[in-house]
């Protein structure tokens, strides 16, 4: 063991120099980016969780919305079918009630047609009649008076 | 006899008594054993550098390997002192490391073969050379030293002069005027025990690993591996065993020292 103070007093001057710039340059570049890639897998870590849940709420909810929707395309089916209906049966009925009235439109025409034929076919024979009669008795007859009496024997035909 | 023996051209004894020979500049005390700085200035500079590139381009995305192997390191010895020292990490954790991986680096110089560097150093016209800093007494006890200090430095800043002067006088024994010397007298061999033991602990594994090492180069060439090679991957425990030893102790010390107990 040779002790020499020299190399003693140099080897401590050395370390301090290794402790000193190790302290102030590789230490805290080293921990803080350490600390800092803890802290950043913490975040993401934590994101993922939250966007987890959120993903699991956005779900139900999204169960929520087919099933709203689900009631409420059957509410409208429901509703068209009876809508549907409801057309269907008031189209008989006007169609019914259409026929009806043409129906009667018709048969009252058919009456009216009918009366004026008859009314002609009165006034004709009125005339025919007088016609006949002034020929067969040719002589005198009080027009007035006979056509009177002519009118009501038509009145009875 | 061996080629690294015949080349020195002299018996064992001056074989191996020329391996133990420093490159020295200067007389007495004021020796400098120049081998010894030379090789731990520029394995701490090696050091120095390849953390601070690593430092320097540190980034808390996807790291680099070289960054993830200080990490790795920086988070082995955060963890280590931790463990032990309660107080502000800014100065004892970075101080664990360099300690740590500067004795590292010391202790595997161990694993070159032992004729290789002194042969080249001859070559240059070096006669001597010891490339093991820590098989030189001075450089485990410049450390210990230094530690010895930071221990006295933390006693203070931890406890205040008082409380130290207080433990100095009235632990272990008593707080009884009677007791204060033989309390002082304990707590300086205290005190003196963890620089001495911290530095030859270390010295004495290093040193007595490097004879063998010397002895095993003294064989015949043809056998020299089997041995070698068998202390050699024995020696692979014992350089980070070593490393990590005086790293634990000193961060245990500097707990002892900051922390009431």
């Amino acid at each position: 063991m040779d002790v020499s103070l020299g190399t003693l007093i140099g080897q401590a001057g050395t370390f301090l120099v290794l402790v000193l710039v190790t302290m102030k340059y590789v230490w805290p570049p080293v921990t803080k980016a350490m600390e800092e890639r803890r802290r950043k897998i913490a975040e993401g870590l934590a994101q993922s969780e939250e966007a987890e849940q959120a993903l699991d709420k956005a779900n139900a909810e999204a169960d929520e919305i087919i099933r709203e929707a689900r009631r409420k395309a059957g509410e409208v089916i429901e509703q068209a079918s009876q809508r549907g209906n409801q057309l269907v049966e008031q189209a008989k009925e006007e169609a019914i009630a259409e026929r009806d009235r043409q129906v009667q439109a018709a048969e009252a025409e058919i009456r009216q047609a009918t009366n004026q034929a008859r009314e002609a076919l009165r006034e004709s024979v009125a005339s025919l009649a007088i016609a006949g009669a002034g020929r067969v008795i040719e002589s005198e007859i009080d027009d007035k008076r006979h056509r009177e009496m002519l009118d009501k024997l038509a009145a009875e035909l | 006899m061996s080629f690294a023996v015949a080349a020195a051209g002299s018996s064992p004894t001056e074989y191996v008594s020329h391996h133990l020979e420093h490159l020295t500049v200067g007389e007495g005390l004021w020796t400098f054993h120049v081998d010894t700085l030379f090789f731990s200035v520029v394995l701490g500079a090696l050091m120095l550098f390849v953390m601070w590139m690593a430092a320097r381009r540190a980034t808390a995305g996807v790291p680099g390997k070289l960054q993830n192997f200080v990490e790795v390191l920086v988070d082995f010895v955060d963890n280590s002192v931790k463990e032990s020292f309660h107080g502000p990490r800014e100065f004892v954790a970075p101080l664990a490391m360099t300690i740590f991986v500067w004795v590292l680096l010391w202790n595997l110089m161990d694993l070159i073969p032992v004729d290789y560097l002194p042969l080249l150093a001859q070559a240059v016209g070096l006669e001597y050379l010891r490339v093991v800093p820590s098989a030189d007494v001075n450089a485990p006890f410049a450390l210990s030293l230094s530690v010895l200090v930071l221990i006295l430095v933390y006693s203070v800043k931890g406890k205040g002069f008082a409380g130290f002067g207080k433990e100095m006088l009235f632990h272990p024994f008593g707080k009884n005027p009677l007791l204060w010397p033989a309390n002082i007298l304990l707590n300086l061999v205290e005190l003196v025990a963890k620089p001495v033991s911290l530095a030859l602990r270390l010295f004495g594994n290093l040193y007595a690993a490097e004879l063998i090492f010397i002895l095993i180069a003294m064989l015949p060439w043809w056998i020299q591996f089997i041995p070698g090679g068998a202390w050699a991957v024995f020696h692979i425990l014992v350089v980070p065993l070593q490393a990590f030893i005086f790293m634990t102790l000193t961060i245990v010390y500097l707990s002892l020292a900051y922390e009431e107990h």
